[in-house]
């Protein structure tokens, strides 16, 4: 007879959420807790699957008693938390926030392959960015069109990582990282060499599909049409890491 | 071992130099060897030769007047630096008259008083060997006392002996954010696991900062005598020292003072014939100011990218390569060995009720005495600036001090009675920081000054997260547009919104202080600010 599988020793807890009151296991994150229950915590570098990054700070939230903000992907539920999503204040931050990145690099959405398909333009709107008061960096970088079936426009990339985790956490390839620093960071495929001449990349294309703009995407679609499907992402990481 | 061994020990080095009655003291520290000290101390060796065996030339550590270097103290052997006879700017063709004045009439010409206020005023603990000893003599160390604390702490206490020493000593972190560094102890001893670090951060980096490079260049067996005994407190057996590749010197110095105490049985495996075992390893950082930030630091040593993650969990619960890892500055460290050696309620007696012990400050900009200084805490400012530091040269009238680097702010005049603790100075809207102090008088423009940090925050900003990274070049923009006189009330309200994004919303330390410059120049000169907008400066 096979023994028993000894069960981890993991608590549920309940907490309030918006004045939602909620139960989550304790080895939850806040953010894991909102989308379960449909509660909109903008964010840009967390995807369920990947690894927890914490570089976007949109999804920061308060709890009470807390002094500081928290970032809703990189803090774990408590018994008794009482987290506020959407105060005046968070959305005056947010709106700052997305209207840094817009400013950051060149994000002009009509003349955009994934325009109407993208994270950054569909949280603009949902936060209530109607222009941008910080002046434009207006900083040209390169695009990267050596791969035969992909395109990567560092103009277009708010650096959220989400390719290089995909890549390293999911494909096992890791081909994608980060050089450089400050605004002037850029993802590279190997040691910067150009993406078509790179020899880990299995040309899988989960990093386009998990980019939440339009600095990856597929050869040959032109404004609007960069649809990506991340679906695959949870089922994936499910079954890689057995959850 | 025990303490007799070391004290027979200590008796024996000295009896090798029994014959030497006075000493010659070349300041070999990093500030001193840029002015010239190198030939100095060859030429004055040269000139000693064997002619003379009462009398010893040596290099010591930072003597702390670094803005007179060169510098040479000529005292009796066992003399401090008070009862020595100090001679600045020295140059290689006043060896013979140094050598001759030695136990005769001091050269006068060359004097510096030690018996004004720069020297008189202040209390050496982390210093206490700094200046006296040859940083490159392991005997020299033991010799004054070296190590007695770690083989007290191995042979006559418990960790938790060792623990309640230093939580009793009321030590906060000495690295600028002021945790109760016993407390951090107790938190890593009390984590589960065989496997723990030690981390020694001396990856210093604010502009006008060099307390560490200082300590690590004149004292470095003392460094590594505190990171041994956090290790035995806290159960750890490895440790790093992650110092900046910028100190060369401070480097060479950290490796002989390693080799040289593995060689005695102070490190390695059984340490002072002990069970504890403890491994030091030195790791470069490759001059990312974000480094110093803990996470990032663990991040570096790990051999990974240097940026910072999110916290918790803390490097105490899970920190290099997922250990419960203690990580500590290099004046924390310093501290350790005179706790154990005096007692924690000797430390205690010494500063303000809530800040213990002394502070190295390193004193920079328009200030007569450039230099590093220790007094205790609850010193107020204007004793710092105006009696230990010389006050203002050229006849200037002083504006304000900067304290905490790149995540501290600006005092103006008007609070320079205050007492210098953790807690006085956040209420001004600055930090302690590691100690840097640079002082300005009234040329200065307070909005070059904001501007300045922010284009360091913006330059070192590691780009992982989108505040910290957008904000402090936006931020940068801003203010360089306001020092050009070209700037408007809306761009001073947008500079002042950032400020409160970027404090509340930022990752790590870095960016959640960088607004803080910016801050507290508006706090206390926000007509300097006023003026750039109407125009009225010239551009």
């Amino acid at each position: 007879m096979p023994l028993p599988v000894p069960q981890p020793n993991i608590r549920v807890v309940t907490l309030k959420i918006d004045d939602q009151d909620l139960s989550a296991r304790e080895d939850e994150t806040i953010i894991e807790v909102c989308r379960e229950h449909k509660i909109p915590v903008p964010s840009l570098c967390y995807l369920d699957g990947l690894s927890v990054w914490g570089g976007c700070r949109l999804c920061v939230v308060e709890i009470a008693g807390q002094g500081r903000l928290s970032a809703a992907c990189s803090t774990r539920v408590a018994e008794g938390m009482h987290v506020h999503t959407n105060t005046e204040r968070l959305q005056r931050y947010r709106r700052t926030i997305i209207e840094m990145l817009f400013a950051e690099r060149n994000h002009v959405c009509s003349v955009c392959v994934s325009n109407g398909h993208c994270e950054l333009q569909a949280l603009g709107q949902s936060c209530g960015v109607d222009h941008v008061r910080v002046p434009y960096r207006q900083t040209p970088y390169p695009v990267d069109s050596s791969h035969e079936s992909f395109r990567l426009d560092h103009n277009r990339c708010i650096l959220c990582t989400r390719c290089v985790r995909v890549c390293d956490e999911i494909e096992g390839a890791h081909t994608w990282d980060v050089m450089g620093r400050g605004s002037d960071c850029l993802v590279i495929t190997d040691l910067a060499l150009p993406w078509g001449e790179s020899e880990t990349c299995t040309s899988c294309g989960k990093c386009v599909q998990v980019c939440p703009t339009g600095a990856l995407v597929k050869q040959g679609t032109s404004v609007g049409e960069m649809v990506k499907d991340q679906h695959f992402l949870p089922i994936l990481a499910r079954r890689r890491h057995a959850r | 071992m025990h303490l007799e061994d070391l004290a027979e020990k200590a008796a024996d080095f000295r009896a090798e130099e029994a014959h030497i009655t006075h000493e010659v003291r070349v300041c070999m520290a990093a500030s001193c060897q840029s002015s010239g000290a190198a030939p100095v101390m060859t030429a004055l060796t040269e000139a000693c030769g064997d002619a003379t065996d009462h009398c010893k030339v040596k290099g010591v550590g930072c003597m702390g007047l670094c803005s007179a270097g060169p510098l040479v103290a000529v005292a009796d052997k066992d003399a401090d630096l008070i009862h020595s006879v100090l001679y600045r700017d020295v140059t290689p063709d006043d060896a013979p008259d140094i050598l001759a004045s030695v136990g005769g009439a001091p050269v006068d010409r060359l004097r510096c008083p030690t018996d004004q206020p720069f020297f008189a005023r202040q209390q050496r603990v982390v210093l206490e060997n700094s200046g006296i000893i040859d940083p490159d003599s392991f005997k020299g160390y033991v010799a004054v006392g070296g190590y007695s604390a770690l083989v007290k702490a191995l042979s006559e206490m418990t960790p938790a002996d060792v623990l309640r020493e230093v939580t009793a000593s009321g030590l906060r972190g000495r690295g600028g954010g002021g945790y109760p560094t016993g407390l951090k102890w107790s938190t890593v001893a009390k984590m589960p696991g065989d496997q723990k670090y030690v981390i020694c951060n001396a990856d210093e980096g604010d502009p006008g900062a060099f307390m560490d490079r200082a300590v690590l260049e004149s004292d470095p067996h003392r460094i590594l005598e505190g990171m041994a005994i956090a290790a035995y407190a806290v159960g750890a057996n490895k440790a790093y020292i992650y110092v900046r590749a910028e100190y060369p010197l401070a480097v060479e110095r950290l490796q002989t003072a390693i080799r040289k105490a593995k060689r005695a049985g102070f490190l390695g495996s059984k340490v002072a014939d002990t069970q504890f075992s403890f491994e030091v390893e030195i790791r470069l950082g490759a001059g990312a100011f974000v480094c110093g930030e803990e996470t990032a630091l663990m991040a570096s040593i790990e051999g990974l990218r240097g940026q910072p993650r999110p916290r918790p969990p803390y490097p105490a619960e899970s920190g290099l390569w997922g250990c419960p890892t203690l990580i500590n500055n290099v004046e924390t460290f310093a501290n350790i060995a005179p706790i154990i050696r005096e007692g924690g309620d000797w430390l205690a007696a010494i500063g303000t009720e809530k800040s213990k012990g002394t502070k190295v400050f390193a004193l920079a900009g328009k200030i007569a005495n450039t230099g590093l200084i220790e007094v205790p805490m609850g010193t107020t400012l204007r004793d710092i600036i105006e009696v230990i530091g010389g006050g203002i040269p050229d006849g200037k009238a002083f504006k304000a001090v900067q304290t905490g680097g790149p995540s501290g702010g600006c005092i103006p005049q008007a609070h320079l009675d205050i007492p210098v603790d953790y807690d006085s100075l956040k209420t001004l809207g600055t930090m302690m920081g590691s100690g840097g102090m640079i002082v300005m008088d009234e040329t200065s423009s307070m909005v070059d000054v904001a501007r300045y940090f922010m284009e360091f925050c913006m330059t070192e900003s590691c780009g992982k997260c989108v505040p910290c990274r957008t904000g402090t070049q936006q931020m940068h923009g801003l203010l360089d547009k306001i020092t050009k006189a070209r700037g408007s009330h809306a761009d001073l309200a947008l500079l002042e919104e950032l400020c409160e994004v970027v404090q509340a919303t930022s990752l790590c330390g870095l960016g959640q202080t960088a607004p803080n410059p910016v801050l507290s120049t508006l706090r206390y000169f926000r007509d300097e600010y006023e003026e750039k907008l109407r125009g009225e400066a010239t551009p």
